[in-house]
């Protein structure tokens, strides 16, 4: 078995139309099943109410900003490292994804923060480290479009991305490291202080985000790959036929 | 400015020929460093104007904007850091040198330090007795810039090396630069502050020197990698 056969973007094209709409169709399935858990079945908190079903949303999309990153961030080390063709454009793909995610889970977490907290946007260790995130992703972006020649820019928002990495356990660390308004995770490896419903609803609800951020970055990368094969034989057969 | 020395090429050597060359360049048009410092004292003395003048106000403020000042003064200075070399093909003849990238983009942003970060270090205690600071945070403010401007130089550096020949320009940079600045300022700015309301500006200092000397490590390292991305 050829382990590279499918970092060719001509075979990973096709392979990526087939799988983004599974990955879509369990990112819908999940996301209703977790929305019911989540909204429905899962009881009101003992000292928050309802409003803490924001949660739901909130701690899948934060949890992927940071993933995301970490995911395009390996992506860029290899287009750096091997200088391969196919990881350049999956760290393009990803990036507006992550971006879009940590938008949410900053947006989610102001409507959290203004019943609970009494304001909608405190400077503390965790949402600063956050909002810093989402500038990294905009300077991803905006960097890698910003050069003539594509493979330039590839080359130099992957190392502004491996640069930005620091970011990544100042913001999951935040909340131990400083005294903030954020509070502490409430899951860890050795189990958690939630209500099981709540765990899984959460859970399901970040395994749909998973599954909807494969398939956004598969879509998003065929249109790429594309765009830079334009020229190739490959990509005009595919128009003719 | 003369011809690149041949080998064997050095570390040290890569450092220092890189480093002598950028300040004597800066010697010769000195009106560029000078600007730097000017809009530091310029922009810090805009916020009591802006803000109100009562001297309470004006302690509790002036850590945060001396440091915000000297921030946006480093990142101002930052597209001469690279661009000229850039467009006269100098960068591409220190590439092809025998000096290791490491050395001379080393070289280059000490130079830069020393024209820009350490002006702005000698000069905040006379913006902090326009704002009316004591002794003490005047020596704090100063010591948290003289660890801070080093690291903001390394990481504009960095970010100015990678936009090289971008669409954009300044916006982009300012894009690239002004988030990795941001812990930077957050520490530097809490070690003045801390020594201002009574508690010890140790643990800000040590994170400063904590991040100092990360970029001191990584940062060059990462200025070579962009310029050579920059000049393929």
């Amino acid at each position: 078995m050829n382990w590279f056969y499918f970092s060719s973007p001509s075979t990973f094209y096709g392979l990526a139309g087939r799988l983004a709409p599974w990955c879509f169709v369990s990112a819908a399935v999940l996301a209703a099943w977790g929305l019911y858990l989540g909204l429905l079945v899962a009881p009101t908190d003992a000292q928050q109410g309802e409003v803490y079903r924001v949660i739901f949303i909130h701690v899948p999309t934060a949890w992927m900003s940071m993933f995301l990153y970490f995911i395009m961030a390996c992506y860029c080390g290899l287009t750096l490292v091997f200088n391969t063709r196919l990881s350049a454009m999956m760290a393009r793909a990803i990036a507006p994804t992550g971006a879009m995610f940590t938008f949410v889970a900053l947006w989610t977490g102001s409507f959290w923060g203004r019943p609970t907290w009494g304001t909608y946007w405190v400077w503390d260790a965790r949402l600063t480290s956050e909002l810093v995130l989402l500038f990294l992703y905009f300077g991803y972006i905006a960097l890698a479009n910003a050069f003539e020649d594509p493979r330039r820019g590839d080359r130099a928002a992957a190392l502004l991305a491996l640069i930005g990495v620091v970011n990544l356990p100042i913001i999951y660390f935040s909340v131990q490291w400083w005294n903030t308004l954020h509070q502490g995770s409430s899951v860890n490896f050795k189990g958690t202080s939630m209500h099981v419903t709540m765990l899984t609803g959460m859970l399901v609800m970040s395994f749909a985000a998973w599954m909807y951020a494969i398939g956004a970055a598969l879509v998003r990368v065929r249109s790429i790959i594309l765009e830079r094969e334009r020229r190739t034989q490959w990509v005009r057969e595919l128009k003719a036929a | 400015m003369n011809s690149v020395p041949q080998a064997p090429g050095s570390f040290s050597g890569g450092f220092a020929w890189a480093m002598a060359r950028d300040l004597r360049l800066a010697w010769r048009h000195p009106d560029e460093a000078v600007l730097t410092v000017a809009f530091f004292v310029l922009v810090a003395s805009l916020f009591p104007l802006g803000i109100g003048a009562e001297p309470q106000l004006l302690q509790r403020i002036g850590p945060g904007v001396i440091w915000v000042g000297a921030l946006l003064a480093a990142f101002l200075a930052l597209p001469g850091l690279f661009a000229a070399d850039y467009a006269d093909g100098s960068l591409e003849q220190m590439t092809l040198s025998p000096h290791p990238a490491l050395g001379w983009a080393g070289g280059k942003i000490a130079a830069h330090w020393i024209v820009s970060g350490l002006p702005l270090t000698l000069l905040s205690p006379l913006i902090g007795l326009q704002y009316g600071l004591t002794p003490d945070t005047l020596l704090v403010q100063a010591l948290s810039l003289a660890i801070g401007t080093p690291v903001l130089s390394l990481l504009g550096g960095a970010c100015a090396a990678l936009a090289l020949g971008a669409r954009g320009g300044g916006m982009l940079l300012a894009l690239l630069a002004l988030p990795l600045f941001v812990p930077v300022l957050i520490f530097g700015a809490g070690a003045a502050e801390a020594q201002a309301t009574g508690l010890s500006p140790a643990p800000h200092l040590s994170l400063l020197a904590a991040a100092l000397i990360a970029a001191l490590v990584g940062l060059p390292w990462a200025v070579g990698a962009a310029v050579r991305i920059a000049v393929d």
